[in-house]
């Protein structure tokens, strides 16, 4: 994925401004920052939900202005909210994707099922989506996005609102699949202790630009020793970049956060 | 975990093929709460029971010779088929709100079938009610014509109603974005619209400033093909049907551009 002087501006509030990023293929890679950073606008964009005003941005080498149906079938997409329809049964939620992105007719029930079980769900396939709990939801959405095996892996806090351990499950099968397909993985998160554990690489997004990007070791040992004297985290480089100023986010921004529990 | 996905298929089938899957859904959601089938016929069986005997009885509005009741029917058919699609406006804000239309708009799927496919989709769940309204009506011992033909008529007309009323309400989202102005806007159109139709009373007895507003109000169109497909009144089915269909696929087109405005 490249992006190239990504700008965008909502009225007189300017959301992304001058992005440049490239995530390699086949890694996870996490963007971090504040409410308000344009953390979501860049995924929309990227994601084909708001054309670049300007800039380019290219997922595997289809440009997202010009070839939206092609971008949009290499990516798997969970939003932040959760957001599998609860009046269907997790098999319907997921058979309703792999008819949507094209899953042949004689494949479909036989990789419906294999990604249900991948998301260790297949004892509840058949149960209305709006009788699991938080995890399993993520996990359903996570098999919504994988039943056409895509090559791009988009998660936009993937794990708010969860518990640890849902959050761990969430991740162990985030990993599992990427480590059988290869597929590449961005996610956006708040949690600086999972973006520590899980990405290969971060990059630190404030007031719509990229401050900082590196492995999350090196952009700890940049730190030289440590915030407050003591030893150094992610949370201390996300201080470092963003300072006080953090009141970026606005209404909405807390609203969604909270929907997703 | 590798995945043989079809190759990209035509503009057509693809429409074809993402409206049937959306609808599907809509199906799927119906057979797991029939209550909604029950409680939204409540109030066409109002009309029908209440309304309808009473005004049988008061012989005030001419019906050039059709009991009250039977020219009724087809009116009440027509407005519920119109309350259902007229909401679906706020549930698409609601879809948004859960994020369920982003991840919808991110497949490979033109926004046009995914408007078509809430369209039909009210279609669909018009005809489960309208189900429960003809055989009310039957009950009360309305004259229907229950010709296989005439009635898959019933069943075109009120999908293409449906579809128009719906992409109607969904571009009205989409210009007011949020749910609690969108019901207010609901309510503020669907009587008037109501009334501004032939549902109740024959264009005849309208005044002519309503008389306009019923020349373009497609729900009129609607109820003329029902009433005359169920009854057997005079009707211009091929007028009917052609308004219909140019209207829904109008609305399908101005829906559909204007979708977008709700993931923004």
């Amino acid at each position: 994925m490249r992006i190239a002087g990504l700008r965008h501006r909502f009225k007189e509030t300017v959301a992304v401004d001058g992005l440049d990023l490239v995530v390699r293929e086949a890694e996870v890679f996490g963007l971090l920052g504040p409410n308000g950073a344009g953390k979501t606008t860049t995924i929309r964009v990227l994601t084909t939900l708001l054309p670049p005003q300007a800039g380019t941005v290219e997922v595997f080498g289809q440009d997202v202005r010009r070839r939206r149906m092609a971008v949009r079938r290499l990516i798997g997409y969970v939003p932040q909210a959760l957001s599998a329809d609860p009046a269907l049964s997790g098999r319907e939620n997921v058979a309703l994707f792999a008819r949507l992105f094209d899953v042949p007719r004689a494949h479909r029930r036989e990789r419906t099922a294999e990604v249900i079980d991948a998301m260790g769900l297949t004892d509840a396939a058949d149960r209305p989506a709006g009788t699991y709990s938080g995890g399993m939801i993520r996990r359903l959405e996570l098999a919504q996005a994988l039943v056409s095996a895509p090559r791009l892996l988009v998660l936009d806090e993937p794990t708010i609102g969860l518990d640890p351990v849902a959050r761990a499950g969430v991740w162990d099968r985030i990993h599992q699949t990427r480590a059988r397909t290869g597929m590449t993985v961005l996610v956006t998160t708040h949690y600086m202790e999972e973006a520590a554990a899980h990405c290969d690489r971060v990059a630190l997004m404030h007031r719509g630009r990229i401050r900082a990007l590196d492995t999350p070791a090196a952009l700890v040992a940049s730190l030289d020793g440590g915030g407050d004297g003591g030893e150094a985290n992610l949370d201390d480089v996300f201080r470092e970049y963003t300072g006080d100023d953090l009141d970026g986010g606005g209404f909405k921004d807390v609203r969604a956060a909270r929907r997703a529990r | 975990m590798s995945v043989p996905l079809a190759a990209p298929v035509e503009p057509l089938r693809l429409l074809a093929s993402r409206t049937a899957a959306l609808c599907l859904v809509e199906l799927q959601k119906l057979r797991r709460d029939r209550t909604e089938v029950v409680t939204r016929a409540v109030q066409p069986a109002l009309w029908l029971l209440v309304f309808g005997q009473t005004f049988t009885r008061l012989h005030v509005i001419p019906t050039g010779g059709v009991p009250y009741l039977d020219f009724l029917a087809p009116g009440i058919l027509a407005q519920s088929a119109l309350f259902v699609s007229i909401f679906y406006g706020i549930h698409i804000i609601w879809e948004r709100d859960a994020g369920v239309l982003a991840k919808l708009m991110v497949t490979p799927t033109p926004r046009a079938a995914l408007v078509t496919g809430k369209a039909f989709a009210a279609g669909v769940r018009a005809l489960t009610q309208a189900l429960v309204v003809v055989v009310l009506a039957a009950l009360l011992g309305v004259g229907l014509d229950l010709n296989p033909l005439h009635l898959l008529g019933v069943a075109a007309v009120l999908v293409l109603g449906s579809a128009f009323f719906c992409c109607l309400s969904i571009t009205l989202a989409g210009l007011v974005l949020k749910r609690d102005r969108m019901m207010g806007i609901g309510q503020a159109i669907i009587m008037p619209l109501f009334f501004a139709s032939n549902a109740l009373y024959p264009v005849s007895v309208m005044p002519g400033w309503l008389r306009v507003l019923n020349h373009v109000n497609p729900l009129s169109y609607e109820v003329e093909a029902l009433r005359g497909l169920l009854i057997g009144t005079p009707a211009r089915l091929l007028l009917d049907f052609g308004v219909l269909a140019g209207s829904a696929a109008v609305a399908v087109a101005v829906a559909s551009a204007i979708l977008g405005r709700l993931t923004r």
